[in-house]
């Protein structure tokens, strides 16, 4: 029901309705218009007395979380220990067929998934330092590679910002033989993954699209696709033969969500790559002042870089390849910015605010983590969470900084257990 | 990820929260007394705390068996002008900190097992970035917040995990980690925290002296920092160990489902179990030299 703006480029036919409510906003003062996409209403709820509030958004945006959170937990307990695949090998497919111009996402939905390709990018390469990846476009029936496979994010986000246009016709099949023949070529430790944003709704192959998606299941490529119109048997069915996921996006900010849901690592089939020894390099800074020619930008640089300790060339930055000897040279926090996936932490325990305040007088008050205050006004309790391992008690916020961003739990890291425990648990 | 929200900082004031090492296994073996040093933490804080009116300072104490809050400047009752000998800050902090050492002491006696003489740094970083989350969350008027951890003692490495993830949590929410480590050896993980965030990383030469030092390197706010000369980081070691030795290495190979570093090549992994194929598979062209020849 979002009316864009600017004239729509296929106007449709016996659509009177939208055509008039141009007109209308082409009528409107301009101070009009800025309250014309404004839905105020929506913002209020009405509690048990009729009485007309204002939404509370940070427990409806705690429980979202909550939610989320239970869903990827029953996912993961499964099997008791999910392996995850860590080393990633990723292509981006980004449909750019006439469907891409509609304006149903703000200003266009071409604009609105570069946008947020480049977000997921620098999260991508945040949360897995070891990976790399490449961008495709479907465009006019075929597919073209924009980048190719790589572990830095500045080349991919230059080229997305790049002039992108629309035109033509999406070619699944095309895109996904593309993809095939590119992800073929990779080590087999590597976990192979294609995410495709799709806009059409439809395709327009060449052949039979079903013999290339047992192919691509064959090699063990797991295909996922965030659709932008409508759900589709094809992209569904693609997803669940080589075990990717499929979602529609509602609006923007959904979109924003389902594309950073692919960022940190999935659960691993084991069968999908043979794990290997992969021989890495830990350079160490050059000295400072030190003159030497770096290997990547091919001219004279001063101090600041490192040496590859097989054939000691001078390289810019981490994580990279060796130019000159081919071995991956990368630094131990690269490394450990991965750990947190292997040992993550125990969702937390909301508590019952009755508990707060029962006889013992013993339940704290205050967040162990920030010390904010959990009691609500007039000392009444609020919201709070509790670590099921420490028993310490956190606000809502801290529950959701810690398991989004911090991994640590402050309460079992600050407590020195009394019989020792494994390394790993905390 | 959380996306900070967007940050309207007033110039040059400044939060800083400080982890205060009262492992007694280190101060029982060093050179500078607890009390000395105590006596140069003090007079800094006060420092900081007279630049700027709106400055605020948050302690936290890292003991060897428990960590927590010791004295908040912003809080109300902190802020009244003490008994006319001492400000504030001393008593109240004093007070607290005694406290905390007699409770810590007390979960310490519980345990039998042979004694660890580390402390828990990676408790109070957790704690030091929630409550900075708390400020951030406090609207767009707040100050610069920074972490500065004054430790003496040894790395403890069964924290590295926890520490890195607290690291890169301050990296992601621009909150540089100085460093002033004061005790013998140097610690690698406070060097990796301070380069890793931005912040500043010394160790001090003479412990005498320890008030200078903090002063002049540590009390200035982030904004003014660009127009002075700073202990630069020199060195810092970015290899890593190898987890079936223990040694420094330059070259290993990595385990690619569980991330483990090997310093020679082994048939299974010893953290996660999973045996090692061979290299080449049908599909791959032998011709990549991407691919890894069995051994070099």
């Amino acid at each position: 029901m979002k009316n864009g703006e600017g004239r729509r480029l296929n106007k449709q036919a016996g659509e009177d309705d939208e055509e008039e409510e141009d007109d209308l906003e082409g009528g409107l003062e301009a101070w009009e218009r800025r309250y014309a996409e404004d839905r105020s209403w929506e913002a209020l709820q009405e509690d048990e007395s009729g009485l007309l509030q204002p939404i509370d958004n940070s427990a409806i945006y705690h429980a979202q979380y909550r939610r989320r959170l239970r869903a990827l937990s029953l996912a993961s307990t499964a099997a008791s220990r999910i392996q995850k695949g860590l080393i990633r090998f990723l292509y981006v497919v980004i449909d750019l067929s006439r469907a891409a111009s509609e304006m149903d996402f703000k200003p266009s939905r071409m604009v609105v998934v570069a946008k947020h390709v480049e977000a997921f990018i620098r999260e991508f390469f945040d949360q897995n330092p070891l990976s790399q990846i490449g961008l495709a476009i479907i465009k006019d029936g075929v597919a073209q590679c924009l980048t190719d496979l790589g572990g830095s994010p500045e080349s991919h986000i230059k080229a997305l910002m790049g002039k992108l246009s629309c035109s033509g016709d999406s070619s699944l099949q095309n895109g996904l033989d593309l993809v095939h023949g590119f992800l073929n070529q990779i080590p087999t430790y590597g976990h192979r993954e294609v995410l495709i944003l799709y806009s059409a709704l439809s395709t327009c192959d060449p052949g039979d699209i079903m013999e290339t998606i047992q192919k691509c299941k064959k090699s063990k490529l797991r295909c996922s696709v965030i659709g932008l119109a409508a759900e589709m048997f094809i992209c569904k069915h693609l997803c669940q033969e080589t075990g990717g996921t499929y979602s529609v996006a509602l609006d923007e900010s959904h979109f924003k969500e389902l594309i950073l849901e692919h960022a940190p690592p999935p659960p691993a089939i084991a069968e999908f790559a043979i794990s290997n020894l992969i021989k890495m390099g830990f350079p160490q800074r050059a000295a400072e002042g030190s003159i030497s020619i770096c290997s990547c930008h091919k001219e004279a640089k001063v101090g600041v870089g490192y040496t590859c300790p097989r054939c000691k060339a001078r390289v810019c930055e981490l994580p990279t390849e060796c130019r000159i000897c081919g071995l991956q040279l990368v630094s131990s926090p690269h490394l450990a910015r991965s750990y947190h996936h292997l040992f993550p932490i125990a969702p937390f325990n909301e508590v019952p605010s009755s508990r707060l305040n029962n006889s013992h007088g013993r339940s704290p008050s205050t967040c162990f983590g920030c010390q904010q205050s959990l009691l609500n006004l007039g000392n009444k309790p609020g919201l709070s969470v509790a670590c099921p391992k420490c028993k310490k008690y956190f606000c809502l916020e801290c529950d959701i900084y810690i398991h989004e961003s911090l991994h640590n739990c402050p309460g079992c890291e600050s407590y020195r257990p009394l019989t020792p425990v494994a390394a790993s648990g905390e | 990820m959380a996306s900070a929200p967007s940050k309207l900082y007033s110039d040059d004031v400044s939060l800083v929260v400080v982890l205060l090492d009262t492992n007694p296994f280190f101060w029982t073996t060093s050179t500078l007394s607890f009390s000395h040093f105590l006596s140069h933490v003090l007079a800094f804080l006060n420092a900081i705390l007279t630049l700027n009116q709106l400055n605020q300072v948050v302690i936290i104490a890292t003991g060897c068996n428990s960590c927590d809050y010791i004295y908040d400047s912003s809080k109300t009752a902190n802020q009244s002008f003490g008994n006319g000998r001492m400000p504030t800050l001393c008593t109240t902090l004093l007070q607290n900190l005694e406290e905390f050492m007699t409770k810590d002491e007390k979960l310490g006696i519980e345990e039998a097992e042979e004694r660890i003489t580390g402390s828990l740094l990676s408790g109070s970083l957790s704690m030091a970035l929630c409550y900075i989350q708390r400020v951030f969350r406090s609207g767009s008027l707040h100050p610069q917040p920074r972490i500065l951890c004054l430790q003496g003692s040894p790395d403890g490495p069964e924290q590295y995990v926890a520490i890195m993830n607290a690291i890169f949590s301050a990296q992601r929410s621009m909150v540089p980690i100085d460093s002033c480590y004061i005790g013998a050896q140097n610690s690698a993980f406070l060097q990796q925290a301070s380069y890793i965030t931005g912040g500043v990383h010394h160790k001090p030469q003479q412990l005498d002296g320890l008030f200078q030092y903090l002063l002049t390197i540590f009390a200035t706010d982030l904004h003014s920092r660009s127009f002075l000369q700073l202990p630069k980081p020199v060195g810092v070691d970015f290899r890593a160990s190898c987890f079936c030795h223990k040694n420094t290495i330059d070259m290993g190979y990595i385990c690619s489902v569980c991330l483990s570093i090997f310093c020679t090549r082994h048939k299974e992994c010893s953290t996660c179990g999973s045996t090692f194929g061979h290299a080449q598979s049908d599909d791959a062209s032998a011709t990549n030299r991407k691919r890894k020849a069995p051994d070099s």
